[in-house]
């Protein structure tokens, strides 16, 4: 059997979820698609805009008996490889939020090689999945772009350079609370932002919390962390600058947006994926007038919401 | 951590007004060569606050810096080398950066700097 580093090959026994409130679940390498059904990803309808554009999910179940196509092994080289990611008992591992938001850059890298950031930063970078994947696609910009990855969970800080490492990447790592400490300088400076949020719904106490849980608290509506991160993105990002965020319907996604729209910044979402546990969008944030690319012209954030029933949930709070 | 990370951090301790530059006290540090990226550099010349790149260089024995540039130097193939090796080159992996105003140091280990705050810095 071929070795073969995609993300369902290379699980380990335990992983752990967002909403499963850091319960271990046990997956067995191969069989996730009989042990867990959520991981079957609804691609949305022909209709969503950005179908058209979106690859083929990352970590789509491939038995050892389907030959490998190149075309995934082209996908396989460009996003970091499971087998490679470091782990740590508090440091939550990769999971459909971070499959979903690395799918998304995918999605986008064509927009993003063309952009030609200079400094990218990842807030929250847990185990560093994301953040080798962002440099991994990047890669052919070779040493014009550096990146910075941040994480409370110095445990996070840790284990987030041990899988750059282990992917002979680079990025500059710092424990610290969202970008405090480097957001006066920084400001204005960072060309792309990337954040997976603590953003399941739990009692305010739990914020910010020692370890793992930090990863996946984000109090009332899971939007505490995610509406303190939003200033300081702003702060941070540059004038053609854009921002990639994970969010779960129950952060309101389209107030989200109706907020930063307020604050100057068009939205769109590149990634919509439901499980069985939850909804999840990856949503792209840029300043509205400048064009965040030629296929996006000034499409109306709104015209993006594919599902009526989308809506139902998102309510008309202010 | 690169100095380019030294020069983008300030202590972030609540009523702080001059916690620009921290000093860096470095214990071990290590040289891992990197393509030179001249866009690169051009670029972020004018967000460098040269003085606490130079200072930062000193404390880890480069003193290859001058004192003071300005950006007709970025010219030079020779100031584009130094200054790449300082920026990019040199990783501090043990040691810390101290707050000028209030002495507190933040430790650096294994590379990572951590500015956590404890609950009465916040």
């Amino acid at each position: 059997m071929v070795e073969f580093g995609t993300h369902q090959h290379m699980w380990g026994p335990r992983r752990v979820t967002k909403l499963l409130g850091g319960i271990p679940v046990l997956r067995f390498p191969g069989s996730f698609d009989r042990s867990y059904p959520a991981r079957s990803f609804p691609r949305g309808d022909a209709g969503h805009p950005a179908a058209s554009a979106l690859p083929e999910p990352s970590c789509r179940p491939v038995s050892s008996d389907v030959p490998i196509s190149e075309a995934l092994l082209m996908k396989v080289s460009r996003t970091a490889q499971i087998g490679l990611v470091s782990c740590h008992p508090e440091v939550y591992e990769p999971c459909d939020d971070s499959f979903a938001l690395v799918d998304a850059l995918l999605a986008d890298r064509e927009h993003l090689i063309e952009h030609r950031p200079r400094l990218c930063m990842e807030l929250g970078c847990g185990s560093g999945y994301v953040i080798s994947s962002l440099a991994i696609m990047l890669g052919e910009l070779g040493c014009g772009v550096n990146y910075f990855a941040t994480d409370i969970n110095p445990d996070a800080a840790q284990v987030t350079r041990e899988t750059l490492e282990a992917h002979g990447l680079h990025a500059e790592v710092i424990s610290t609370d969202i970008a405090s400490g480097l957001q006066k300088r920084l400001a204005g400076m960072i060309d792309v932002v990337v954040v997976n949020p603590p953003y399941v719904p739990t009692p305010e106490e739990e914020v910010g919390c020692k370890g793992i849980t930090a990863s996946w608290a984000g109090g009332e509506n899971g939007r505490t962390v995610i509406d303190r991160i939003f200033p300081v993105a702003d702060e941070l990002l540059s004038e053609k600058g854009w921002l990639y965020m994970v969010t779960l319907t129950a952060n309101n996604p389209t107030q989200v947006c109706r907020m930063m729209k307020e604050k100057g910044y068009a939205s769109r979402i590149i990634v919509q994926r439901s499980t069985e546990e939850e909804s999840l969008h990856v949503i792209k944030f840029w300043r509205d007038g400048v064009i965040a690319n030629s296929a996006e012209g000034s499409d109306s954030w709104l015209s993006q919401f594919p599902f009526k029933s989308f809506w139902r949930s998102s309510g008309t709070s202010a | 951590m690169r100095l380019l990370t030294h020069n983008m951090l300030s202590c972030n301790i609540k009523g702080v007004a001059n916690g620009f530059p921290l000093r860096l006290e470095a214990e071990k540090w290590v040289e891992k060569e990197v393509e030179l990226n001249a866009d690169f550099l051009r670029h972020i010349f004018p967000k460098i606050e040269w003085k606490a790149l130079a200072g930062a260089a000193r404390a880890v024995g480069y003193c290859e810096l001058p004192e003071e540039a300005d950006a007709a130097m970025l010219d030079s193939e020779d100031f584009l080398r130094r200054f790449h090796h300082a920026l990019l080159e040199i990783h501090v992996e043990e040691g810390a950066l101290v707050c000028p105003e209030t002495g507190r140091g933040f430790p650096i280990t294994k590379g990572i700097p951590n500015m956590l705050l404890h609950e009465d810095e916040v």
